[in-house]
């Protein structure tokens, strides 16, 4: 059984999996396991009970018969079921009986002036830069856009010492509020907004204000932010800025499985259109992390076979769900965002396309052949959700390799091949 | 529990914790490090492979996205600038 993603859904996935006689190969492009969430789990100080539930997992995992291939990239499906991956500079090729898709979430970026600027970045970009090792005491940041993770990476920052001068969310205090209402019924998820709140005191916390600008010379200097009516400058060192979470689905689309609304189709045993493939935790959907741990352990044991004890665990994921579409109501985008970018403001990173070359496109395709927007290393995926959201624009879809890799890895013979039995 | 290791990034040592990844090390000497294609400078954004503004050469290999990519000792790192 093949999982690739070693984030929560997958590690749920690959221990179940393997603890009822699967054998499983858990592929994962970082060098450690714990995708986003649990990244550098083992290194944290701080006993908290989620820290606990990693701890917990992880030691699960490295007890069990799954065994982990990490710096390991999977960039292409050659056959039913069999995978060319790259490992530094080694090709791999896996075959399998079952994959597990837990390819996880990007955050949603959108373009405005100075977005690209040094020292811009997506919230749980910075977050992760910091638990790789990058410093912040004593920096001035500043946190904008919107979603749950706006909070939970202001509270890491300011732990980790930085000045946290502000949390902006462009979300109304009107539409956070019904979502307020449920976080009130689940008691873990009321602990830790408490927690951040405690942390956060000393900080501004605002909702309905969105950013208008970010101004520096060779880095971020000051970023100027409104509420539709008033306006506001506040110099700071750092921007830690994006809209949310979308999921990562380019390897959902290489296995042929149905896409819907951005999302892995799967039906109630977490399997997508393919026979064969299954699809975890942010990539069927937003959820966070405790719907991520169900969904991995619905689709470990489905697959190997063990579908009573899968069952179990439907009424749980369900009502997550019910949640995570609460979550999706509550920071649902406003239109304003939609006009944040000026003629000159870079849409396309990669290809430094900016907003006046794209007016009079008329979709993704068109775009790609006389901009080049989409058409860098990132192959649209931190231009494309923008595009979607700002033009209603449907993505084109994914060829692989879904990754960049070495010429030799495609047209040599693969160093390793992986057999495992269904 | 950790050590720490030197590393030479655009020719002058640095001495950071293991664990730490080639992007931030490269941070803490300054905010931005590449070049776009129009010559912008830019710095990391998304902190997970995603982005692809994080690309240094690191050991003669170009092209590598260094928040993937754990510091090692003797490592030889060269951005844009």
């Amino acid at each position: 059984m093949l999982v690739i993603g070693a984030g929560p859904a997958g590690i749920a996935a690959s221990v179940c999996a393997a603890e009822s006689g699967s054998a499983v190969i858990l592929v994962d492009d970082n060098p450690r396991p714990g995708g986003q969430i649990w990244r550098a789990a083992a290194e944290t100080e701080n006993g908290g009970s989620r820290e606990k539930q990693a701890a917990l997992w992880l030691d699960r995992l490295r007890k069990s018969s799954a065994r982990l291939l990490l710096s390991t990239c999977v960039v292409a499906r050659l056959a039913d079921r069999l995978v060319l991956a790259e490992n530094k500079a080694e090709a791999i090729e896996i075959s399998f009986g079952r994959a597990i898709l837990a390819t996880g979430a990007r955050e949603l970026m959108l373009p405005f002036p100075g977005w690209t600027l040094p020292n811009v970045f997506a919230p749980g970009g910075l977050q992760a830069l910091v638990k790789s090792g990058f410093p912040v005491e004593g920096k001035r940041i500043v946190v904008a856009g919107t979603g749950p993770l706006l909070l939970a990476v202001a509270a890491f920052l300011k732990s980790k010492q930085a000045r946290i001068e502000g949390v902006y969310d462009q979300a109304s205090w009107g539409s956070m509020i019904p979502f307020a209402g449920s976080v009130f019924k689940r008691p873990a998820m009321f602990r830790a907004a408490l927690g951040y709140g405690a942390s956060l005191r000393s900080s501004p916390y605002r909702c309905g204000w969105w950013p208008v600008s970010a101004k520096g010379t060779d880095r971020l200097q000051s970023v100027t932010m409104t509420n539709g009516t008033q306006v506001k400058t506040i110099e700071c060192d750092m921007l830690a800025c994006g809209f949310h979470l979308v999921p990562n689905t380019e390897l959902q689309s290489a296995f042929g499985c149905v896409l819907a609304v951005g999302k892995a189709q799967v039906d109630e045993w977490q399997r997508t259109t393919t026979d064969g493939v299954f699809s975890v935790g942010e990539s069927t959907g937003i959820g966070g992390l405790d719907l991520a741990l169900v969904e991995g352990q619905i689709a470990g044991l489905a697959a190997a076979g063990k579908s009573d004890h899968a069952s179990r665990l439907f009424q749980k994921r369900n009502a997550l769900v019910k949640l995570a579409r609460a979550m999706d109501r509550a920071f649902a985008l406003r239109p304003e965002l939609r006009r944040l970018a000026q003629p000159d403001t870079i849409v396309c990173r990669c290809e430094d396309v900016r907003w006046s070359s794209l007016q009079g496109q008329q979709s993704v395709r068109p775009a790609r052949l006389y901009t080049r927007c989409g058409m860098g290393p990132c192959q649209g995926r931190v231009c494309g959700a923008a595009l979607q959201f700002l033009f209603g624009w449907e993505s084109a879809g994914t060829r692989p390799p879904v990754y960049p890799v070495l010429l030799s890895t495609l047209i040599r013979e693969p160093h390793d091949l992986y057999k495992e039995k269904p | 529990m950790s050590s720490l290791l030197k590393l030479t990034i655009d020719g002058s040592e640095l001495e950071v914790k293991t664990g730490t990844t080639v992007a931030a090390a490269i941070m803490m000497r300054r905010p931005g490090f590449r070049r776009s294609v129009r010559g912008e400078l830019r710095g990391p954004v998304c902190g997970m492979g995603i982005c692809f503004e994080c690309r240094a050469t690191v050991n003669g290999r170009t092209q590598q996205r260094t928040c993937q990519l754990l510091c090692e000792a003797g490592m030889v790192v060269n951005t844009d600038e």
